[in-house]
């Protein structure tokens, strides 16, 4: 996991996270930070909203998955209908060319921090679809970062929840406050 | 003096929490009023046709589960294989075809429980969809234990199918019969009965019997409009000829009339499946048929019944192991160019509500 600034860009970077550097440069302001930082991923971890995005196949899954038996809820993985409300994009299903823009343009409304799973063997590298095609996306990662990929055509609600319980835990051990300040001092540079 | 207005115009889509997949409607406003609406489609064109020609005849079930209407995997491999077995002339046993109209048929009914599911969130009732999702989940379960899989099952071969029925699956399915026949009266209580829900369909999106016919509209959304016909009884197949079952239509046409005609088709559904599960008869499941299949010069159409309509395949052999041209006729492709009638001089509030109603799926649109 890096603390690359460059990952938030400039615009976002917000008067708080000037603030949190200055804390940083007190002394044990550093340990204070990662109290909070803990806290804070705790919490972010634990409400992993996506957006209800469905492409192809996958996306029935994916609602069998936040549906009766699998209940996605119980993990706080509660679907929203905005980009602007998601912290999260499930690339449920096959991505065409024609589609690959609008995916990025939703990921690109996503507030920071924002991650991507894509789900089923489409989205990861193309899938069946992936020979004598003409108009698939050969895997998503072409257009938007992934984080957690989960393979299977389509793949069982059960992977599907592996696959978050994955991204949660990348969410707990993420420095992200000190990305962010790492943002800031570059911003203010 | 009369207000000066302006026509708006509304994108909705390709992300829309219903437009049911990836569908783009651009929807002509004149207040609140719809003009036109026109649907842009292609956001999930896989060039399905085409890879069909580089793939086997055997290869290809595994494809058409995916490529096509991926809500009925088997009413897909069911096309392809009754266009294959007819241009090669391969005899099925009357096991494998009762096997195959069991299948069909559930799969029909965990198709309508997606729509009904889905079609309740689009109208703002949530628990349809839990309920829907949660009888759709024991289907999953029958289909998993004698196909293997949830969703493709790749379980239709060329002159039969893949596996025998596990033992005591034919029970399983008896019993899901009588649990979801018991569902169904709860599912009028919760949206049928509902006023808020008649009130939001009942003469809403009324599609006339000569347009629907005029746009090619099959399967439900014709047969709500006072058509009937369905290709079961129309041009039989597997055992459709020898089970008695009702097609249900209604002649009002709006979208009451095509929910109405989707919940009696579950009814009916489970009639036929009880059927077919007491004369189900022993023997053999698949006829010898080589895995390199070389299918004779020529050319046919089969058409079935999918849960969205009549889906037909086109299929053009010459004489290799790989078909050498596939056309499939989609259902929800001519049923969404009648959508644009239905939505027309309605309010933008009903967009949903029609657009739910003709249970589109975006994957048998673009292909």
């Amino acid at each position: 996991m890096s603390t690359d600034p460059k990952a938030i860009p400039r615009s976002t970077v917000m008067p708080l996270d000037r603030a949190l550097e200055v804390i940083d440069a007190l002394p044990g302001g550093g340990a204070v930070l990662t109290k909070v930082e803990d806290v804070l991923n705790w919490g972010r971890a634990a409400s992993v909203w996506p957006l209800t995005f469905g492409l192809a196949c996958c996306a029935i899954e994916m609602m069998q998955f936040m549906a009766t038996r699998f209940d996605a809820d119980r993990v706080g993985i509660i679907p929203r209908g905005t980009p602007r409300q998601a912290d999260c994009i499930i690339v449920a299903g096959r991505a065409t060319i024609k589609i690959a823009p609008i995916v990025r343009r939703l990921w690109e409304q996503m507030p920071e921090p924002k991650y991507v799973v894509s789900m089923g063997s489409c989205a990861t590298c193309g899938g069946p679809f992936y020979y004598d095609n003409y108009s698939i996306l050969k895997g998503i990662d072409q257009v938007i970062p992934v984080d957690v990929y989960v393979p299977g055509c389509p793949p069982r609600p059960e992977a599907l929840y592996e696959g978050f319980l994955k991204l949660q835990e990348k969410i707990r051990k993420e420095p992200f406050l000190r990305r962010r300040i790492a943002a800031a001092a570059q911003a203010g540079s | 003096m009369a207000l000066r207005t302006e026509e708006l115009i509304l994108n909705m889509g390709p992300q829309h929490p219903s437009t049911h997949g990836v569908l783009r409607l651009i929807v002509t406003l004149d207040g609140e009023n719809i003009v036109d609406a026109q649907p842009d489609i292609g956001y999930l064109h896989s060039s399905v046709e085409k890879m069909m020609e580089a793939r086997t005849y055997l290869q290809n079930i595994a494809l058409v589960d995916r490529g096509m209407d991926y809500l009925t995997a088997m009413s897909n491999e069911e096309v392809w294989v009754l266009a294959v077995e007819r241009l090669a002339k391969i005899e099925v046993p009357e096991r494998a075809k009762s096997i195959r109209t069991i299948m069909l048929e559930l799969q029909r009914i965990s198709s309508h429980l997606i729509w009904w599911g889905t079609f309740g969130i689009d109208l703002g009732a949530f628990t349809a969809f839990l309920w829907a999702m949660r009888e759709r989940e024991r289907i999953m379960d029958l289909f998993e234990a004698s196909t293997g899989g949830r969703l493709h099952h790749v379980y239709f071969r060329i002159g039969g199918v893949n596996e025998d029925l596990p033992e005591g699956w034919t029970d399983r399915v008896a019993e899901f019969c009588d649990y979801f026949l018991a569902r169904l009266p709860e599912y009028d209580d919760l949206i049928t009965g509902n006023p808020i829900f008649q009130a939001r369909t009942k003469g809403v999106g009324v599609l006339p019997l000569s347009t629907a016919i005029a746009m090619g509209a099959s399967g439900p959304v014709a047969r709500a409009s006072g058509l009937s016909y369905d290709v079961r009884k129309a041009h039989p197949y597997e055992v459709y000829d020898r089970v008695s079952f009702d097609i249900p239509v209604r002649t009002a046409g709006d979208c009451f009339a095509r929910y109405e005609v989707r919940m009696e088709e579950m009814r009916q559904s489970v009639r036929i499946i009880r059927q077919c599960l007491e004369h189900l008869p022993a023997g053999e499941i698949r006829s010898k048929v080589q895995v390199a299949l070389k299918v004779p010069k020529g050319e046919v159409y089969a058409r079935t019944e999918s849960p969205r309509g009549d889906l037909g395949i086109y299929l053009v052999g010459d004489g290799s192991d790989k078909p050498y041209r596939v056309k499939i006729r989609a259902p929800a492709f001519s049923n969404l160019y009648a959508l644009t009638e239905m939505m027309k001089g309605w309010k933008v509030a009903d967009v949903i509500a029609i657009l739910g109603s003709i249970d589109i799926v975006l994957s048998d649109v673009d292909r």
